[in-house]
């Protein structure tokens, strides 16, 4: 496949470059032709504007029609209806003002293509149509601007109501750890100048406050559904980005102090996976993935649909592959789970 | 104001004939102090460099197609960096760092402004020179010096710098943490201290001759859009570029000597480092307040030079002149307040993100007025479809496409969960990347028979134009898709996560888009090149324009017009204006150069 894609793009430059120097060989013979264009210049390109824009509706349906299924699946947490409501509102006004004034644009191009004896209109100013088209995009930014700053302050609102969990999400080049504040739902304070290699502490936490010794520290991020999630976030050397997509969720882990963001998942990683768009994606990626299998190549295991956390602020050579899994559970399987997790006094009393 | 502007006309027609002292090869070519050269000379380093950075960007568009997948071509061309052609993670990261520099500063900051002011600030306010034809050429040849360092940092040992063209600390700080944070690093820096001094050596003397140099009658109402534009570019360089030089040195004084401003509580293979109290935000602030407004410095001559190109290639007056101006200046002041745009996410305080959404959504509203302005300009005219104007017809096209999708970044609500996706990429490239290049290449097409006396071929312009148009929204619009699946951008490749797999397919059409439009580069870069030397001769007035370069004399010599400068008696897009009796104003031509005096009943419009 990748030979014959290759073949064809050199093939293709090859017919190029032969049209062009064609092109400007024919352009040589006629060298005293005028190198302004004329009207048949106007009417082949006019001509040209208006098949762009067939070509750029055209882009646009088969971009849509092959590519809307790769894109995310529906939001998994409580806010994310809401982006995902707001998100498309604007695309469809943007796609109305695209079709229109792309629309417009060719068409005139195509329509007033010059000719000799036509007579252009002299229109310099209208106060009126100047005013339009200024109101109207006031009004309908306006109207964005509310809602989405709206939307904003309730997702940064974060707040210690409806007795959220606490959990700290702790980047390092290049891999993720997860510290919950365990029974008493509070973290223990911590600082890189604490870390400990050798004792194995290596989040920094201050040995000494009672609130840690309860603290969990882990690889996978598990969550309770329906329970609100206060994270905070810490990085010890450069800045990455915690980035979690299907909760539409995202803020910057800085070195030097410690950033929040909130949600509450509302979907299970095990509903997820019955989702019929889920579904259909993991069919389809396992399709790619057994072909790959059978050509022999590596990373063709069967995929199971995950939650992913990624790293979407670049942070050196192995950027590309900072992730850690997500496991949205029920109340009683998350429970569980945490029970079977050592305590940070725990680790510390094995060293 | 007239007499002032009296006074100088005299001055200069009294030393008019200083052009005729001897000159050598070194200082008609080399250490010119004519703007004409000076501009030839920022297109020519502009291109060259323009060369380096889209073939970067075409070989990591091989990598991120067919990750893994050995590319001879690769090996010969970064050799120890892509061992048996498969190009090394640490390289990749240094390409798309190098890719963004050398694009937004080099070409798209220098190679289009440097060259468009130069060449039309002095000819068509109707000035002999620049304020200060020696400022300008020490401008040029820091420019040359800042790209030779850059070129230079991509030979060091440990590799060019490779943050990110953000360069965010601590990552862009530590050589620990990347090792082109090391001596490629310190390179960048440095040349873009110096890229910043030439930047403002040359934006100050554009602002000083707009302001000054006008010949009589042209009143701040007549000058043209491209003169507006490139007036108001300059100023908000000379706002802005300075915070980034702040900004450097102090990055630089953290890399070299020990200060905290950008760094705290470090702790990186296994050590903890003595750094404490300062802040990444703060840089990520200092960055943006040049960073934003540098996305206009970057625009705004592309629409300068659309507004002229489009209204003289469609033979009517630019629709709505004075929205044009008012628009261009909103759009500058606001360019200033936005910055935080790019922070949404980065832990500022979330209040302020409401502050910036706001202003970055109105941004939108003069950016609404332009393009409605120009899609004006081309009803019932009579388009003659030159190179040019094919370039500027795509620019409002890429810049509407482009732009609309502001709306969804621009919206910090919005923008948590597209931040640094592939959707950014495809947004900025189209808006600003693609526009830009666009503007610069009208421009080249339009004036090119002013600065090499010849025409360039327009079929090869066509091939040019049809084939880059095609590829941009090929390789940018189904990128937004990408974006919206979750994909982020700088990533060395996508294999680590399967819910990715299934946008290889996009990836790999994006890539042959990509070798395609780069291509036709291949086209502008031979038409060019055979063009200044044998392209056909031109008229003195080619695309049959109003405004003051075309009534200079072709031959170039210093001080632009033999005897007397021309007097302005109107604005620049007096095209198919009519008398009473419905007349062209001088009978069987459809334009009035700026320099005709008003003839007997004819009606000024406004100007």
């Amino acid at each position: 496949m990748t030979v014959l894609l290759t073949l064809a793009i050199l093939l293709l430059i090859a017919i190029a470059i032969w049209q062009m120097t064609k092109i400007f060989e024919l352009s040589q013979i006629n060298a005293e032709v005028s190198q302004v264009a004329t009207d048949k210049d106007n009417k082949y390109n006019g001509i040209l504007m208006f098949v762009f824009l067939i070509f750029i509706y055209g882009i646009t349906i088969f971009s849509f029609a092959k590519y809307s299924k790769t894109l995310l699946p529906v939001a998994a947490s409580e806010h994310g209806a809401d982006y995902d409501q707001l998100m498309w509102v604007s695309f469809a006004i943007i796609f109305f003002v695209q079709t229109i004034t792309q629309a417009l644009l060719h068409y005139f191009s195509y329509r007033y293509r010059g000719k000799k004896g036509n007579k252009a209109l002299y229109y310099a100013d209208n106060d009126r149509l100047e005013f339009i088209w200024t109101i109207i995009p006031v009004i309908v930014l306006a109207g964005l601007i509310i809602w989405g700053l709206y939307t904003w302050t309730n997702i940064m609102d974060i707040n210690d109501e409806d007795d959220p969990l606490i959990v700290e999400l702790y980047a390092q080049q290049f891999n993720w750890t997860a510290r919950y504040g365990g029974a008493d739902n509070v973290l223990g304070e911590a600082n890189v100048r604490r870390i400990d290699i050798a004792r194995a502490n290596i989040l920094g936490i201050d040995e000494t406050d009672p609130n840690a010794t309860d603290d969990v520290i882990a690889k996978e991020l598990h969550l309770p559904v329906g329970r609100k999630v206060n994270f905070k976030f810490r990085s010890q050397d450069v800045l990455h980005s915690a980035y979690m997509p299907h909760f539409r969720a995202q803020m910057n882990c800085v070195p030097g102090m410690t950033t929040e963001f909130s949600f509450t998942p509302t979907i299970t990683t095990a509903d997820m996976r019955q989702d019929p768009d889920v579904i259909e994606k993991v069919k389809r990626t396992n399709a790619i993935r057994a072909k790959r299998a059978a050509a022999g190549e590596e990373n063709s295991d069967p995929w199971e649909f995950d939650y992913i956390l990624l790293c979407n602020k670049i942070c050196g050579k192995s950027h590309y592959n900072m992730q850690m899994k997500i496991i949205v559970e029920t109340e009683e399987e998350y429970n569980a789970w945490i029970e079977g997790q050592q305590t940070f006094a725990q680790t510390m009393a094995m060293q | 104001m007239s007499e002032h502007e009296h006074a100088h006309t005299d001055h200069h027609e009294d030393d008019h004939g200083h052009h005729h002292h001897k000159e050598t090869f070194i200082t008609k070519y080399v250490f010119s102090q004519d703007h004409k050269m000076i501009s030839k000379q920022y297109l020519i380093t502009g291109l060259i460099m323009g060369i380096i950075g889209i073939a970067m960007s075409l070989m990591f568009r091989l990598q991120l197609a067919w990750p893994g997948e050995s590319f001879p071509i690769l090996e010969t061309l970064l050799g120890r960096w892509a061992p048996d052609g498969v190009m090394d993670a640490d390289m990749y990261l240094a390409l798309v760092t190098i890719h963004g520099t050398i694009m937004v500063f080099f070409v798209l900051t220098a190679g289009l402004s440097g060259t468009f002011s130069n060449l039309l600030i002095p000819l068509q306010c109707g000035a002999r020179d620049m304020a200060s034809g020696f400022l300008n050429m020490i401008s040029y040849w820091l420019f040359w010096l800042s790209s030779v360092i850059m070129l230079i940092s991509l030979f060091v040992e440990a590799g060019p710098a490779a943050a990110g063209w953000t360069i965010y600390p601590p990552l862009s700080a530590l050589p620990l943490a990347q090792p082109g944070s090391g001596m490629g690093m310190t390179l960048w820096l440095v040349s873009m201290a110096i890229f910043i001094a030439s930047s403002l050596l040359g934006s100050l003397n554009y602002i000083v001759t707009v302001i000054n140099l006008r010949t009589k009658g042209m009143s701040m109402t007549r000058l043209p859009l491209t003169i507006w534009a490139f007036f108001v570019t300059a100023i908000i360089g000379v706002v802005s570029f300075p915070v980034l030089l702040s900004a450097a040195l102090l990055l630089i004084m953290d890399r070299s000597f020990g200060t905290s401003f950008f760094l705290s509580d470090i702790f990186i293979q296994g050590e903890v480092l003595h750094y404490q109290g300062g802040s990444p935000v703060l840089f990520e602030h200092l960055f943006w307040f040049l960073g934003h407004p540098e996305v206009y410095i970057v625009l705004l001559p592309a629409l300068g030079i659309t507004s002229e190109v489009m209204s003289t290639n469609a033979r009517k007056p630019i629709f709505g002149y004075r929205a044009m101006v008012a628009s261009i200046i909103a759009i500058a002041f606001l360019s200033t307040i936005v910055w935080g745009h790019h922070m949404f996410i980065s832990g500022m305080n979330p209040f302020l993100g409401s502050v910036f959404t706001f202003t970055t959504l109105l941004i939108a509203i003069p950016s609404a007025v332009k393009a409605f302005n120009y899609i004006t300009t081309l009803w019932k005219g009579n388009l003659q479809l030159n190179p040019g104007m094919l370039f500027s017809i795509g620019l409002v096209s890429t810049f509407i496409s482009g732009g609309l999708t502001g709306i969804i970044l621009g919206d910090s609500t919005l923008d948590i969960n597209v931040h640094d996706t592939y959707f950014v990429v495809a947004h900025f490239h189209l808006v600003m990347g693609i526009s830009a290049l666009y503007g610069l290449f009208a421009g080249v097409y339009h004036w090119f028979p002013k600065m090499f006396k010849r025409m360039m071929n327009k079929n090869l312009g066509y091939v040019h134009f049809w084939v880059t148009a095609v590829g941009a929204y090929g390789v940018f619009f189904p990128m937004h898709f990408v974006g919206m699946a979750g994909v982020p951008r700088r990533y060395y490749e996508n294999t680590a996560f399967p819910m990715f797999d299934e946008l290889t397919d996009v990836n790999i059409l994006i890539t042959i888009f990509a070798l395609i439009a780069g291509a036709a580069q291949l086209v502008f870069l031979y038409n060019f090149i055979s063009s200044i030397f044998y392209g056909k001769p031109t008229e003195q007035n080619p695309w049959k324009s109003n405004t003051l370069e075309w009534t200079a004399p072709i031959e170039h010599f210093h001080g632009n017009w033999e005897g007397a400068i021309p007097e302005v008696h109107r604005w620049a897009y007096d095209y198919s204006k009519t008398m009473p009796n419905g007349e062209y104003v001088i009978p069987g031509q459809d334009f009035v150069p700026q320099d005709v005096p008003l003839k007997e009943n004819e009606e000024e419009l406004h100007h």
